[in-house]
């Protein structure tokens, strides 16, 4: 196996609060250290004036295989995710069929691992058909490779159920992630509930259908002593069930979404369905709220909630179209645009966000820092480029996004997956005994 | 004018611009009748909703001004194949139509088609949002009572939120200053309207506002768009908010009555009442007519 140094770049790894200028030294498919020597190696990159971290972690995606491959699917999902900075990404069990067995979990684990791209963590649905009746082999599933239990797309309504699910999940020590939207509360809703709903006369989706279900599983978790993570948190109201539940000791971790932070329901006004997304894309007071959050560390991760669909699907009249919004390749121009630019959030929280904090939710012990030892996936970002958006360049199967001709700054230049070089840009030395296991992706340009 | 799609986006101007074209249409009709300029003009109208005066009116209204008038409905079309909105209004472009007169039952879609097309959109209803044209020809037939569209106190009882025809109507006073006032169950009408409209005011009590308001428009309770219960029993709500005889007698003298319809009788609207001398419904339907034909006039033009 070939050895890599990072040479002269900005190291920031949140998990050892490490952000200064050094070389980062690769060997054995691990980090072996951070260094101001320059131990001799096979490739030398230069990453001077770019920002080295771990590489991003997103704990939801959905990449529709099976079932769905003409919205998208693993070959073009892992490609999406190298292109966004993602050398883990985890899959819902949404598909069609859905993920709910060990067969299921296997295909999409070995699938993934001969694209040999971003590594794909399937997470396995917590009920049979995404039905909400009966719990899937949690066990067996685990075994399998499932990394996290989640019926997303859906709330299990039923509070015993989900009771027993969290219960249960004791036994494989994984996390029950709660897609909380009471159904009762939501029918027929397109956008959020408020003046917008108003105002377009599209059926709105309150806030408190999220919150009722968050603060349902908060307790529910609480009383089962187990781990609960709650998927994109919209609402204000929200962040405040979920900072009561992690003061008084309950182990309720949550995510957001790039959308949720710089889009708002006034995109809806045009009845324009790119910007239809569940949730909903909420009012300007809950993006602020969300923001905070981040700040004051009641937001663990940030995801994308890559949600694609056909061209055709999403250009259809707003009542018609699919609910979902596609996220890989742009989450981090977008926040290091819109959040880290006008000075919202440090960079260095927006990196422990997509890094060090989705490997603990997850228990990926080896993932999400630069510590020696730890498994060697690490990205190379060019916090100053700036581009437009062009979703006809995406490496996703779905060309159509809220962002097309958004202003974004900052991209990934370089991806090491594993201890191998996925993607490259940057003036590299290579020896001639180096082993460069090296798959050509197109360029940005 | 390109399109009449929601009275949100017009300006004061464009909305009493319409009820003055209005007047000169119904002064003198047979100005406006029969317009050699209009004789190779293609309307179509496509309603995907029930509708009676509202689709008889548009329809009339063209043939009047001389334009030749297609009707695409929903049932006998091929729609019940399957055949999707935007399918048919591309069939409906290449076929060289000008306007199309557009009723669905969801939100958004008279936008959709005006974004999707090159055609001048006219929005006869689209699900909850909007319903332009009822609320020029209430404006007008206000207008033709009070000689004046401002300054007045309006009452609209009922089913606020479903009613596009409420909404219209909320953004057309709003324009022109005159006040409102909201009546209905809180199910049905949200307090957060009060933040919308800087005009507006909220009241669970029918009786209260009665003697003061100069306009009464009693709305038809939706029952297509109940897909939850939002009152318990048409008996409880006709005793809360229906216009019986008695509560006429509460009103001031010059006060008018009107209704969009169709009307449920005996739900919001006895039948007495509906046929009292402060009923101006069927003067509705009368100007519905002139209000159209300027609103095609205007587009055809």
């Amino acid at each position: 196996m070939s050895t890599i140094l990072l040479k002269g770049g900005r190291i920031i790894d949140p998990s050892q609060s490490i952000d200064k200028v050094t070389n980062l030294f690769i060997e054995n498919n691990k980090i072996s250290s951070i260094t101001d020597e320059e131990p001799s190696s096979h490739i030398v990159i230069d990453a001077s004036g770019k920002v080295v971290c771990p590489g991003f972690i997103d704990m939801h995606v959905h990449l529709r295989e099976p079932g769905r491959e003409d919205k998208e699917d693993l070959k073009h999902g892992v490609q999406a995710a190298v292109w966004g900075a993602f050398t883990t990404i985890c899959t819902m069990a949404n598909t069609d069929q859905p993920i709910d067995n060990e067969a299921s979990v296997s295909f999409i684990k070995y699938k993934a691992k001969s694209l040999n791209l971003a590594k794909v963590e399937p997470i396995c649905a917590v009920t049979k058909g995404l039905n909400g009746e009966e719990l899937t082999n949690f066990y067996l599933t685990s075994q399998a490779g499932a990394v996290a239990f989640s019926d997303d797309g859906k709330s299990i309504m039923d509070s015993n159920l989900m009771l027993k699910a969290l219960q249960y999940s004791r036994l494989v020590d994984k996390r029950i992630i709660s897609h909380a939207e009471d159904s009762n509360l939501t029918r027929d809703g397109i956008v959020n509930e408020g003046e917008i709903s108003l105002l377009t006369g599209l059926k709105g989706i309150p806030s408190v259908a999220e919150e009722i279900i968050v603060i349902r599983d908060i307790l529910l978790a609480g009383y089962a002593k187990s781990k609960l993570h709650i998927a994109h948190v919209t609402t204000s109201g929200s962040v405040d069930l979920i900072k009561w539940g992690k003061k008084k000791g309950i182990d309720v971790t949550c995510e957001v979404t790039p959308h949720h932070l710089i889009l708002t329901d006034e995109q809806l006004t045009t009845y324009d369905a790119r910007f239809k997304v569940n949730p909903p894309l909420r009012a300007k007071k809950d993006a602020e709220s969300l923001i905070q959050a981040i700040n004051d560390g009641v937001i663990d991760v940030i995801a994308s909630d890559h949600a694609p669909h056909t061209i055709d699907e999403k250009e259809d009249e707003i009542h018609l179209a699919p609910f979902g919004i596609v996220g890989l390749e742009t989450v981090f121009g977008l926040l290091n645009k819109y959040l880290v630019e006008p000075k919202k959030v440090a960079l260095n929280k927006i990196i422990q966000l997509l890094t060090s904090n989705p490997a603990k939710v997850l228990n990926m012990d080896d993932r999400g820092s630069l510590k020696p030892g730890s498994t060697a996936d690490v990205v190379v970002l060019d916090t100053e480029a700036k581009w437009i958006v062009d979703t006809s360049k995406f490496k996703s199967k779905c060309r159509v996004s809220p962002y097309s001709n958004f202003d974004m700054k900052g991209r990934v230049v370089t991806v090491i997956i594993d201890g191998g070089l996925k993607m490259n840009m940057l003036a590299t030395k290579v020896n001639k005994d180096a082993i460069i296991e090296e798959i050509h992706l197109n360029d940005w340009s | 004018m390109k399109n009449l799609i929601e009275i949100k986006t017009l300006s004061k101007d464009d909305i009493t611009g319409l009820i003055d074209l209005t007047s000169k249409v119904k002064a003198n009709p047979s100005k406006y009748s029969d317009q050699s300029a209009f004789k190779d003009k293609l309307v179509f109208s496509m309603f995907s909703e029930p509708s009676t005066r509202t689709k008889l009116s548009f329809q009339l209204a063209a043939k009047r001004l001389g334009a030749s008038v297609v009707d695409v409905s929903k049932v006998g079309s091929s729609s019940e194949k399957g055949e999707s909105l935007r399918d048919m209004i591309k069939t409906i472009e290449s076929l060289k139509a000008h306007v199309v007169i557009i009723r669905d039952k969801a939100s958004g879609t008279a936008q959709y088609v005006a974004r999707k097309t090159n055609l001048k959109v006219v929005n006869a209803g689209d699900g909850m949002n909007e319903h332009p044209t009822q609320a020029l020809l209430d404006i007008f037939t206000i207008y033709q009572v009070f000689h004046n569209y401002t300054g007045l106190k309006i009452a609209i009882v009922g089913d606020i939120l479903h009613s596009r025809v409420a909404h219209s109507n909320m953004f057309l006073h709003e324009k022109l200053g005159n006040k409102v006032i909201l009546c209905g169950p809180p199910t049905l009408v949200p307090e957060l309207y009060k933040d919308l409209f800087k005009n507006v005011e909220i009241s669970y009590d029918f009786d209260s506002f009665l003697p003061k308001v100069d306009v009464v428009m009693m709305l038809r309770i939706q029952t297509e768009r109940q897909s939850e219960v939002n009152f318990p029993s048409f008996r409880e709500f006709a005793r809360l908010y229906s216009l019986t005889k008695e509560r006429m007698g509460l009103l001031k003298k010059d006060a008018i009555v009107m209704h969009p319809g169709p009307v449920n009788r005996d739900v919001e609207i006895t039948a007495p009442a509906l046929e009292d001398e402060h009923s101006v419904v069927l003067a509705q339907v009368g100007n519905g007519l002139f209000l159209r034909m300027a609103v095609l006039y205007s587009l055809l033009k």
